[in-house]
């Protein structure tokens, strides 16, 4: 083989080396926090002072702006998960157990805060902080399947071998976000129908889609932010036991 | 600040308990991210960071 006949490197085989991976995307990191500290100045600003009170929801409106981004981040943070389980089970990229294990905290923190901010709009609306229907229960179990991930991930010291088992979790797990989704139009539930994403467009009135839309890149923005980092962190890690291992070897450099 | 109406505690509880649990986060990112770049550079690592493999 020739330096003409070599194949090129292309920038998919360059975000499976760890290290070309964080040496990409490391200049993304400061961009992004800055794009997400705007969304979220300018998303506050018009929750709370150009916002109207809804017509029915009266104030407590504004508690959406808080709770459709992080239950859509919930689901979001899950389907990156099980794509990146196909990442790993299918064409066994070196990244996608890295992204696996850097997502499944923080899928679990944005479920609980869509559960808690749902219970806060459910006592004034509703009457009651909980309710045992479709939509509510199924977010719960997908909390409790997010904590069975980071305790699994934490139950190896293999962590390729953790992988492989966490792929396989991830990707029977994956069955409860359609669950959640269609829930509100399966069964009849306390929780109410989609009103944003619907196939006939928003039910909304403009001046309140504006502020939930903004507050929706502002969450998804931070999330993408937050893996990068977690990201980075997860391949260091790695760095660290290969090191410390040879260090216990005898054999370090 | 505008009026929150009837219900401003459970809004405020809301806004309070999420950007507590964002600042979590963001707090418990920044410090796992120094604390390995840290034992990275221990290891007499420093310098490879950006080109380290597993």
């Amino acid at each position: 083989m020739t330096i003409d006949t070599t194949p090129k490197m292309t920038w998919w085989n360059r975000l499976s080396h760890p290290g070309q991976f964080v040496a990409l995307t490391r200049p993304l990191i400061l961009p992004l926090a800055l794009v997400t500290g705007v969304l979220f100045a300018v998303g506050l600003w018009y929750g709370f002072f150009s916002s109207p009170p809804e017509k029915y929801m009266g104030d407590t409106v504004r508690i959406m702006y808080v709770h459709v981004p992080t239950a859509w981040l919930s689901q979001f943070v899950y389907a990156t998960m099980a794509v990146s389980a196909l990442g790993t089970l299918v064409w066994r990229h070196p990244m996608a157990d890295v992204s696996m294990k850097a997502a499944a905290p923080l899928g679990a923190a944005f479920t609980a805060m869509a559960l808690f901010t749902g219970s806060l709009w459910g006592r004034p609306t509703w009457g009651t902080f909980w309710e045992w229907d479709g939509r509510m229960t199924s977010t719960l179990v997908l909390l409790f399947i997010y904590l069975g991930i980071v305790a699994l991930w934490r139950a190896f010291d293999d962590q390729l071998r953790a992988a492989r088992v966490v792929a396989v979790f991830t990707l029977v797990g994956a069955v409860n976000i359609p669950i959640i989704k269609f829930s509100v139009d399966w069964w009849s539930t306390l929780h109410q129908p989609a009103s944003v994403f619907r196939a006939d467009g928003p039910t909304m009135p403009g001046e309140i889609l504006t502020p939930l839309f903004i507050m929706f890149f502002a969450f998804t923005f931070l999330f993408i932010t937050l893996q990068l980092a977690a990201m980075h962190t997860e391949v260091r890690r790695r760095r660290i036991t290969t090191l410390e291992r040879r260090a216990a070897r005898g054999d370090a450099r | 600040m505008i009026a929150l109406g009837a219900h401003a505690e459970f809004i405020i509880a809301a806004y309070v308990g999420v950007f507590a649990g964002l600042a979590g986060l963001i707090g418990w990112t920044v410090f796992a991210a120094r604390q390995t770049r840290r034992r990275l550079e221990e290891l007499g690592d420093g310098q490879r960071q950006g080109s380290s493999a597993q």
